[in-house]
């Protein structure tokens, strides 16, 4: 195909963007570049059916998600505990995408379900409007916003929790029986 | 400890302190990903797949 530069331009420009979707979408770098890679050469391989002048952005997001969603599908039916590689897959790989300081994020956004997380990240990270990220989803607005809630109540509870783990008694007491020695 | 009155004002500030978190840590690990640029197998990717194309017209 003789690619037009400013559309290669255009798809070069949301990588970086689609790769931090991806990688909040399987928690893995190798898999999420595997899935970019997937999605570039499938939106190359059909760019005549995409409309210049709308969202390239919105489009090559919304052929990464439908690209993941059959992925996971297929993945779920071979490997019952999902979240279990996730989080494996977070321990052997701590520098290369995720700083140390987001992983506990991470483990926490792993536990949402794909339709949660996805709605979350998309409105609340990559920047799309609800109706933008219900295009990408194929589903109604308000579903995504009623997901996109649902996700910040869940991961409120899961951060919570942590978060009162940092300052609870366990630590009140080292630090009290430091003291006193 | 007397506070049944502070504990759910506590527990809201503590709800909106989260959520603001939730916010922050969101886009700073999306943002950290994205500040990465484009990994040259994708740049390459592109140029390759343009090259190939162009001769086969």
């Amino acid at each position: 195909m003789n690619l037009d530069p400013s559309v290669r331009d255009a798809v070069l420009s949301a990588v970086p963007s689609l790769r931090a979707f991806a990688i909040s979408l399987c928690g893995n770098v190798d898999r999420a570049d595997d899935l970019v890679q997937e999605t570039l050469l499938r939106a190359l391989a059909n760019i005549h059916s995409f409309q210049p002048g709308t969202n390239m952005s919105a489009w090559l997001f919304t052929i990464l998600r439908n690209l993941f969603r059959s992925e996971y599908r297929k993945r779920r039916r071979e490997v019952e505990d999902a979240d279990g590689s996730y989080a494996d897959s977070l321990k052997t790989q701590p520098e290369q995408s995720s700083r140390v300081e987001f992983s506990e994020f991470r483990a926490a956004l792993a536990k949402l379900p794909p339709d949660q997380r996805e709605a979350l990240v998309l409105v609340g990270a990559s920047g799309f409007s609800y109706e933008e990220a219900a295009d990408i989803c194929g589903c109604a607005v308000g579903t995504i916003k009623s997901r996109v809630n649902r996700a910040r109540s869940r991961l409120a509870d899961l951060l919570a929790i942590e978060s009162v783990e940092d300052f609870g008694p366990d630590h009140t007491t080292r630090a009290v029986m430091v003291d006193t020695t | 400890m007397q506070n049944t009155q502070w504990g759910p004002v506590h527990d809201a500030s503590l709800g909106r302190d989260v959520q603001s978190k939730i916010g922050e840590q969101l886009r700073a690990m999306y943002d950290d990903v994205v500040s990465q640029g484009v990994p040259d197998r994708f740049s390459e990717l592109l140029k390759r797949l343009d090259r190939q194309g162009g001769g086969d017209h």
